[in-house]
């Protein structure tokens, strides 16, 4: 099957990856798994480091044309936005980590520009307290 | 005091920011990163976090005057009092069981409603308005009260967020019984 760049946003994170589309499946290279989000298939499971979650149907998880994309989401219970004509999709963060980040206390961090240009990060403001405002023009 | 704008670029709160004339970071979140990783469901929403990097108190609507009272049926007194007491004598607002008591956790609806925005949003930068819209739209069916998302949309979609479709989501709010953030006290 020809191989073409598909779009997967990790989290908010952009990548381009190599994948082959049938109908409404979507099967990433492996190797691109690999390289750009650290997940590999072993024996044991779908593996990152040291941790590693279960896969059922090996067969349909990963065949000669990569790794089923919505198969590969679900296996991590992470949610998926998916658009196979577009070749992009997004994965995003399940409610259980969020969950227990916000039952940690620990304010998330994040690094966002500013009106002008310059780059923020919260952690950056460590030592002082922090009134943070969300608004918008709408 | 970091302010954050859900504005799909620094050109929509351009005006209120030069106004405004900061001298704190005012940055500006297109993507709705703030919004997903504090689980924040509208505007404005202010959080405090301490010295060392502890939610002290959890999301909450306030505002820095009574400009709109009326509407909101907010008044800016309680808040301003409770952080000038956190910031003058370190007074903490709650005890940490009772600031977790007081957070809105996600579901899994709204983690997927919030794939389907970043997809949308990112469909629409590389110019799929089409699939940008239609993914705009899930977005909107799977967190209906979420209106970071139906709202704050309605721009980058060229929807007016003071017209029609900004009256037809509030109603449904109010007929849902007002969702929102626990009240703080």
């Amino acid at each position: 099957m020809t191989q073409t760049n598909f779009t997967l946003i990790d989290e908010a994170r952009p990548l381009s990856l190599l994948a082959a589309l049938a109908g409404d499946r979507v099967r990433i290279d492996p190797e691109a798994l690999r390289t750009e989000l650290g997940w590999e298939l072993k024996p044991q499971g779908l593996c990152k480091d040291d941790r590693c979650v279960p896969v059922k149907d090996r067969a349909e998880f990963i065949t000669d044309d990569g790794v089923d994309l919505e198969r590969f989401a679900a296996a991590l219970h992470r949610p998926l936005a998916l658009d196979v004509d577009a070749r992009m999709a997004c994965m995003g963060v399940p409610a259980a980590d969020r969950i227990a980040a916000m039952a940690s206390l620990n304010a998330p961090d994040f690094t966002l520009p500013d009106w002008q240009g310059r780059t923020h990060s919260l952690s950056d403001y460590r030592g002082k307290k922090v009134l943070l405002v969300a608004y918008a023009s709408w | 005091m970091i302010t954050v704008a859900l504005d799909r670029c620094a050109d929509d709160p351009r005006p209120f920011i030069e106004a405004a004339a900061p001298t704190h970071p005012s940055l500006i979140d297109s993507e709705h990163i703030v919004a997903d990783r504090y689980d924040m469901v509208n505007v404005p929403t202010v959080v405090w976090i301490d010295e060392a990097g502890r939610v002290v108190r959890p999301n909450d609507v306030a505002f820095g005057s009574d400009q709109f009272k009326d509407l909101t049926g907010i008044e800016s007194a309680p808040h301003l009092e409770a952080l000038r007491a956190w910031v003058k004598d370190g007074t903490a607002p709650f005890t940490e069981d009772e600031a977790r008591q007081r957070q809105m956790l996600p579901t899994p609806e709204v983690q997927l409603a919030r794939a389907e925005f970043t997809l949308a949003w990112h469909l629409h930068q590389t110019g799929n308005v089409d699939a940008a819209e239609r993914h705009f739209v899930r977005a909107g069916e799977l967190a209906p009260h979420d209106f970071t998302i139906r709202r704050g949309s309605m721009p980058i979609r060229g929807l007016d967020p003071m017209g029609a479709p900004f009256a037809e989501l509030y109603s449904e709010w109010i007929q849902a019984g007002r969702p929102y953030y626990v009240p703080l006290k």
